[in-house]
């Protein structure tokens, strides 16, 4: 029964009569809904970028590096001397249940050369699980296989940064480039994956099978050596089970005594960034939870204005309620010109909150990303307020005697 | 059965510890399509008589019987709906909604009944052409004079046909002349559509447009006299 459609057009006549006073109240809202479009936008972005660095490094992933040895006492940093070899890796990947993947790695710096062009990048010995470890796929060709690393055969892959440099237009798929004057194969190309968490180029490399790197490339100074074994865990909650198993299993395989120290470090470099991530997280909260209190500051505005309005306008509720206005009539009306306020208050903070996010990261660099979710929660979050505070004033309203509301003066 | 049929009506005030009877056992019926005027002094009663039979108060004791139903028993909003179908109001003030036009004034009371916007144009296009005020639908009520404004009101009153109009003071802030139009306008409804018109009034020569007055002193009818034809 209630007339939905003339008890807006009333609302919205009303806020026209007091223009001033009804867009001094919405501003308490639009900067209310800005601040938490733009703080969650800030707060998304910060975590965006961290989760993308995650997954650029792969997920789940450990690294196993050499250890620091002691040589008659005095202990070397860690990564001096090399200490596993591929029978590791093998190890691992047959008798660790919480391992998902291993990809043992030899590297170093080589000079490639193709045609009269020539670069300098990452060479990586390593098996065709590596690309499993490192969530890493191909934009062309195949990746070698393990008959290839067992014969360690002169083929490699080649990264989105040695293609641009070394090829320019040419389709480098089966050319033949020389690494370190040894000729090798290109039979595919690495997907691009852009910076690593601490800025370097991850497109800037080869990858050949391990034992190639071993024999014609890097040398080992005993049989089977590799430098890191990277490793990617069945799950996330499987990583502190597999370092685990990992130590254990590598300690045995060193022979290492219960009172001496590891000849290996085992990092979990997953884990880091993912309390970064989780740190990042809070603080989207704490910024949206900050920003959600001007937005409630906003609706008590909204609150004290409709108060201010029931008491100036007590007569025109005293007329309508000699007509014919119910209980409900009456509430509605004054409920309706509150959401209205804290709606159209809504829609220019949206404006204000994705044009404030666009412009921090124009100006100040941050990355922010407007989420829909965050718009869609601030928009309802203000349409509450609206509703929660609007409803204090229109009840108020709706218990005025008729005869003392017409004789009000 | 009269369509007002008021029994024992009490209204008693308590202003602090002190209790004021406004009203005392007054029992009054008024047949469809009378026109009767409520005379008196004020502070006599009778305004607040006529806020009860016009459903905007409730008596402390007392029947009252509006066209066969018993209001005492009827909560807020029923009453609402009373005051909507059955009964229209004229007040010495006009209480119009100011920034507002008369058109739209007039469209207020079916506002609450559900009446489809097109409808409730024609109608109160229809109501401003009884009281003389076509052409001036779209004046805001600030724009017209205090006969206008009143004429307004009485469109208002009309407007949802309620068989009753309860006119408290109506030419209270009109000049004479004025009031004489508005007291015509309320012959010729009464005459001719079979409006039941209760008017308030002090003034003699107002209630002289009545065929019937009622007078009040200190809360009680003193005397109800019916003129004769």
């Amino acid at each position: 029964m209630i007339n939905v459609p003339s008890t807006i057009k009333i609302a919205l006549r009303a806020l026209r009569v007091n223009k001033m006073r009804s867009m001094l109240t919405m501003l308490g809202i639009i900067i209310g809904v800005g601040a938490v479009i733009t703080m969650l936008a800030v707060g998304t972005g910060a975590q965006r970028r961290i989760s993308e660095q995650i997954s650029s490094i792969g997920s789940n992933l450990i690294i196993i590096l050499p250890g620091s040895t002691t040589a008659g006492g005095v202990r070397m940093g860690a990564g001096t001397q090399p200490t596993l070899s591929l029978g590791d890796a093998e190890a691992i990947q047959k008798e660790c249940p919480a391992v998902m993947h291993v990809g043992p790695v030899l590297n170093g710096v080589g000079q490639v050369v193709y045609g009269s062009q020539n670069w300098s990048t990452a060479v990586v010995g390593t098996t065709p699980a590596m690309l499993n470890v490192r969530d890493w796929g191909l934009s062309g060709g195949r990746p070698f296989t393990s008959d290839e690393v067992r014969s360690g055969a002169k083929v490699c892959l080649v990264g989105q940064t040695v293609v641009d440099n070394l090829f320019g237009s040419v389709n480098p798929i089966g050319q033949s480039i020389r690494i370190k004057k040894v000729p090798f194969t290109i039979i595919g190309i690495l997907e691009p994956k852009g910076q690593s968490p601490n800025g370097q180029d991850q497109d800037d490399t080869i990858y050949v099978p391990v034992t190639t790197a071993q024999r014609q490339l890097f040398g080992t100074t005993f049989p089977g050596m590799v430098r890191i074994i990277m490793i990617k865990a069945k799950d996330a909650g499987q990583l502190y089970a597999a370092e685990k198993q990992i130590t254990e299993l590598l300690r045995q395989r060193h022979r290492i005594g219960p009172r001496q120290d590891n000849d290996f470090t085992v990092r979990n470099l997953t884990q880091t960034l993912q309390a970064a991530e989780q740190s990042s997280k809070v603080m989207t909260l704490l910024l949206g939870a900050i920003a959600s209190v001007s937005l409630l500051v906003g609706g008590i505005g909204i609150m004290n204005i409709m108060l201010v309005s029931v008491t100036e306008r007590t007569r025109e509720i005293g007329i309508r309620m000699a007509v014919g206005a119910r209980t409900w009539d009456i509430r509605l009306q004054f409920l309706i010109e509150a959401l209205i306020m804290s709606l159209i208050g809504g829609i220019f903070g949206i404006i204000i909150g994705i044009s404030g996010s666009e412009l921090l990261s124009m100006f100040a660099g941050w990355p922010t990303i407007v989420s829909t979710l965050s718009v869609v929660s601030a928009f309802s979050f203000s349409g509450i307020v609206g509703i929660f505070f609007g409803f204090y004033p229109a009840y108020k309203a709706s218990l005025l005697d008729p005869i003392e509301a017409l004789r009000y003066e | 059965m009269a369509l007002i049929a008021a029994r024992d009506i009490t209204k008693t005030y308590h202003l602090g510890d002190v209790e004021v009877n406004a009203l005392r056992s007054v029992s009054a019926n008024i047949e469809r399509g009378e026109f009767l005027s409520i005379m008196g002094q004020s502070g006599s009663g009778k305004s607040t008589f006529m806020n009860i039979l016009g459903c905007l108060d409730k008596p402390t004791a007392g029947s009252y019987m509006l066209d066969g139903m018993d209001i005492a028993k009827l909560d807020r909003d029923e009453l609402a709906d009373i005051r909507n179908r059955k009964i229209g109001f004229v007040f010495q003030g006009f209480n119009l909604l100011s920034r507002t036009s008369a058109i739209e004034n007039v469209e207020l009371p079916m506002l609450y009944n559900g009446m489809p916007a097109k409808e409730r144009r024609l109608r109160a296009m229809e109501a401003l052409k009884v009281v003389g005020l076509s052409g001036r639908e779209n004046h805001y009520t600030n724009q017209l004079s205090g006969g206008q404004q009143q004429r307004v009101a009485i469109a208002r009153a009309i407007v949802n046909q309620a068989p009753i109009i309860f006119a408290d003071e109506p030419t209270g802030n009109l000049d004479t002349r004025t009031s004489a139009e508005v007291m015509e306008l309320f012959v010729k409804l009464n005459a001719e559509s079979n409006i039941t018109i209760v008017l308030v009034t002090h003034e003699p020569d107002i209630a002289a447009y009545s065929k019937r007055v009622l007078r009040f002193l200190d809360g009680v009818i003193i005397s109800d006299e019916t003129k004769a034809l």
